[in-house]
């Protein structure tokens, strides 16, 4: 084996696999506001050193290029000029064999260095089921698979995200875990790196790794220790080094207008699944949604104020062309603004064919006036609410609290409006629902067809129903509940499908969309896993297992088979239906609760007896604290609205269209 | 039954001066498609702030058309579009601001004035250049000899509508070893390299340069040991003197400057 100076390009070598594989251009990188950096650009920083990261999105490249989170951090880290971020993606199953046979390691796409070359490796996990995809890009660059196996010179693996949320199920594979918002938190070690570089490394990746731990934001996996009891369950986890924190705190950024990113988004060739310029409006959310994992643990909501907004939105434009801006967050409709930022912005990019979307709305009469605004050029698709329950009752269980009137006055004013296709999104498998829960879906739809026909007059407006199974995540009042097994939740999808076509006036007009429990039971397994499930994930990628989050290339039974054989061996009666469908009690110690998030755990466990009680709680932004824990624990608030301030009239494009007006015609 | 929808408000203002633009592809965005390359321009046309027509409809387009695309992995310093703009226009200044606003390795070339006739029709042949590596001009050249002695040399490739065998011998006006050293030769890439350049006739279906070195390879049994690097040089009509293409946009150029 040869070896390379570090840093320097594989593209020659790449070369003559890119001309075999399928879409090769997400592979070359060159998109425009990609930056390409010298590999010791840091020489004559402040230490003298260069800090340099690999980041990667572990999906396809079509599916990570437009990520937020990753485009963030690249633009920060690039911006120092003591450091260099690269991307890297997760490559097809078809380029993976070439490189294994061509002997071309994991490349960033930006520069095509060699990830190992990297001083860090940071993976942005938005969903659990990229874990089989870091392997790949672990084994691909060289980098020992186990943590414990690195030595020093190799590169540092960090993971964020919100899966990084219980980092316990990827302890094996990961040095660090950084938990909550990136953009403070990367510049953080990159600073610490720099440090330790310019000391001449003292004590190698052990004390770089010790100096992480002891900020108390940085989860390191091998300084703690995890005794079980005989039944599985977790004994007690515990830091074994001096410094090294019990519980690692989130982080937080609290003033969104000083964080204007990403500020020149990347504008890929390919084609990708978000073709647009996305502005994250605020962040976190405190409509208390019980299922939902991001609502609870992007605590407090903080508002982008609509001037920062609007200056985003102009100079991202400038910077991209991009036909369309989204205005990003869990609950767009929320911003104590909305009203104003949408017609301002409406108004600024009249006649410019810009559209502009707000891909989170609430059911919510309101929200047909915004989106009125929001198509007023004419392009007009259709309308997502998410309900989320089926029938009133469970929907006080998950505290979304939308009655069947609010859905039917809505639907009422978008179908009056113009609008012939609604969709409606559920979920099945919620705590303590019944067949009787989700039946209610198929009623639920017919009147909304009915509403719909009546206020426009036509027979040919649609609804489509899409379902999906709920998967319990940690950090949240279900964190507890059993799981419903997939034959279950397939069983109940069954009936709801029939009921749904059993009425012939309605059936055509109801589209349905499900997918089956199966996917579910392997995202709740590695949901609520702890670093005993790290070996499953291990066997299921030696087995093949590859890209779990696509439909064509996940195996279920490839996964159930590997857990079986992985955990016929362990000293404790444990298997999949131990991790997903089992019920834990409150006094259970669970493996994300090294994890502090903020909110209470007792907190929590009350909202989970409310949820059985069927009582509602109620937004914090206009009702007074419920004491979830976050603000006093973190020492942080709400920051919201109203400025009062508006967006002001803007010539906005062709500023060079001036220049380029004929001289010469007379 | 279905009563048509027509959005509300004025219809798009209409285009008042067509536009004819060649540019390159070249390094890494040889790997890049049409269809990426289209969407590529569409936001470098809205960062420049070209006045472009749209359609009109529920979802208006930027009026632009392409024509005789080069496959993808191929370079090509020949490729050609058209757009429609509502406002006239100065085609060098659209020629700069485009050019900013694309990526490296996307070059603006030329931006004339359409004139009358179709730019489609005038794209009879293209001249490309393969970088042959791990190729001596003796081994290529002895190749396009037996090539170029046959009648007809048949391939198959396969099509969304399934396979199809067809000639390329005839598509082939041209065909020499060129004695240049590689314009570029990359760090690593040691040894010989012939270079091929050959006129080939737009055909239906087209005949490409990896389907003349299938052929190369079924008479002759050539074979390169890597994948060539292939760049279209030219493309346009077809001269009536030695094979060899003319300027496409000439045409246009004589009609304005008259």
């Amino acid at each position: 084996m040869h070896t390379r100076t570090p840093g320097t390009s594989l593209f020659t070598e790449l070369e003559p696999l890119l001309e075999q594989v399928s879409k090769p251009i997400q592979y070359v990188g060159g998109e425009l506001n990609s930056t390409v950096k010298d590999w010791d650009c840091g020489a004559d920083s402040e230490h003298g050193q260069t800090v340099r990261w690999a980041l990667m999105y572990p999906d396809a490249y079509e599916v990570g290029v437009p990520n937020q989170g990753s485009m963030i951090l690249y633009e920060v880290i690039s911006e120092r000029p003591d450091a260099l971020a690269e991307r890297t993606y997760a490559v097809w199953p078809d380029m993976e064999d070439l490189m294994r046979a061509a002997g071309v390691p994991q490349f960033t796409v930006d520069n095509h260095r060699a990830v190992g070359d990297f001083d860090l490796l940071g993976v942005s996990f938005s969903t659990e089921l990229g874990y089989t995809n870091l392997l790949t890009a672990l084994d691909l660059a060289g980098i020992p698979l186990h943590a414990r196996d690195r030595v020093d010179g190799d590169t540092i693996v960090i993971a964020g995200g919100h899966a990084a949320f219980n980092p316990e199920t990827i302890a094996d594979f990961v040095d660090a875990a950084i938990i909550g918002d990136g953009e403070e938190a990367v510049l953080m070690v990159t600073d610490l790196v720099a440090r330790w570089k310019s000391e001449g490394m003292p004590g190698g990746r052990r004390e770089l790794l010790l100096r992480l731990a002891r900020t108390g934001g940085v989860y390191v996996p091998a300084f703690y220790d995890v005794s079980y009891l005989p039944d599985g369950r977790i004994r007690r986890i515990a830091p074994t080094e001096p410094g090294v924190p019990w519980r690692v705190s989130k982080h937080t950024v609290m003033d969104l207008d000083a964080w204007p990113y990403p500020k020149q988004p990347l504008v890929p060739l390919a084609e990708s699944v978000h073709e647009r310029m996305s502005v994250e409006i605020f962040r976190g959310c405190t409509r208390g949604c019980r299922f939902c994992q991001a609502g609870m643990i992007t605590r407090p909501v903080r508002e982008r104020s609509i001037t920062g907004i609007g200056e985003m939105v102009e100079k991202g434009l400038a910077a991209t062309g991009f036909e369309e801006v989204g205005l990003l967050s869990l609950s767009s409709a929320d911003h104590s603004e909305i009203a104003d930022i949408t017609k301002g912005l409406a108004d600024r990019y009249e006649g410019t064919q810009t559209g502009l979307s707000l891909p989170s709305t609430r059911v919510d009469a309101f929200n047909i006036d915004l989106a009125n605004e929001l198509t007023r050029n004419g392009r007009r698709s259709g309308l997502t609410f998410a309900p989320e329950g089926g029938s009133e009752r469970i929907r006080k269980v998950i505290n979304k609290m939308v009655t069947e009137d609010d859905l039917i006055q809505t639907v009422t004013a978008a179908y009056g409006a113009g609008w012939r296709n609604v969709k409606l999104y559920f979920m099945c498998g919620l705590p303590t629902e019944t067949d009787e829960d989700v039946l209610q879906i198929a009623d639920l739809a017919k009147r909304v067809i009915e509403t719909g026909r009546q206020v426009s007059g036509r027979k040919d407006i649609r609804c489509t129903v899409s379902i999906g199974g709920f998967v319990p995540k940690p950090h949240t009042p279900f964190q507890w509940v059993g799981q419903l097994s997939a034959d279950d939740t397939d069983a109940r999808l069954e009936k709801l499908r029939d009921a749904i076509r059993s009425d012939r006036r309605f059936g055509s007009s109801i589209g349905f969309r499900y997918h089956d429990g199966k996917p579910g039971i392997v995202e709740g397994l590695l949901s609520r896993g702890d670093r005993r499930v790290g070996a499953v994930i291990e066997e299921v990628w030696r087995d093949g297992g590859r890209f779990d989050g696509w439909s064509e290339h996940f195996s279920y039974d490839r996964w159930v088979a590997a857990a079986d054989r992985v955990f016929a061996e362990s000293e404790w009666p444990i298997s999949v239906d131990w991790y997903t469908t089992r019920e834990r009690d409150e006094s259970e110690v669970l493996a994300w609760d090294v994890v502090d998030s903020g909110l209470d755990k007792e907190w929590l466990w009350q909202d989970w007896l409310d949820a059985l009680d069927e009582t509602e709680v109620d937004d914090c932004r206009w009702t007074p604290c419920f004491d979830c824990g976050v603000c006093p624990q973190m020492n942080t608030e709400i920051e919201i609205g109203p400025t009062g301030k508006t967006l002001l009239p803007l010539t906005v494009l062709g500023a060079g269209r001036k220049a380029m007006a004929e001289h010469s015609h007379a | 039954m279905a009563r048509k929808r027509t959005p509300e408000g004025p219809p798009p203002p209409p285009p008042v001066q067509k536009l004819r633009i060649r540019y390159a592809r070249r390094g890494r965005l040889r790997f890049s498609s049409t269809r990426d390359f289209g969407r590529a321009l569409e936001r470098a046309l809205r960062r420049s702030g070209v006045p472009m027509a749209f359609s009109a409809g529920f979802h208006p387009h930027p009026k632009i058309s392409y024509a005789g695309a080069a496959p993808t992995g191929t370079a090509s310093e020949a490729e050609y579009f058209e757009i429609s703009v509502t406002e006239r226009v100065d085609p060098d200044a659209v020629r700069a601001a485009l050019d900013a606003a694309l990526p490296d390795d996307l070059e603006i070339i030329e931006v004339v004035e359409a004139g009358p006739g179709s730019l489609a029709e005038r794209l009879e042949a293209s001249v490309w250049r393969l970088e042959l590596h791990g190729v001596t001009e003796d081994e290529l050249s002895y190749a396009v000899e037996r090539f170029l002695a046959v009648e007809v040399a048949e391939v198959t490739r396969t099509f969304k509508t399934g396979p199809k065998t067809f000639d390329t011998r005839s598509a082939v006006l041209a065909m020499d070893v060129v004695d240049d050293a590689p314009a570029t030769t990359a760090a690593g890439e040691e040894g010989p390299c012939a270079i091929l350049q050959m006129v080939v006739r737009h055909t239906t279906p087209s005949v490409r340069p990896d389907d003349i070195l299938t052929a190369l390879h079924a008479v002759t049994e050539f074979q390169a040991p890597v994948p060539p690097r292939v760049t279209r040089l030219a493309q346009g009509p077809l001269t009536d003197a030695a094979a060899g293409v003319a300027d496409p946009l000439a045409a246009d150029k004589d009609a304005v400057g008259s």
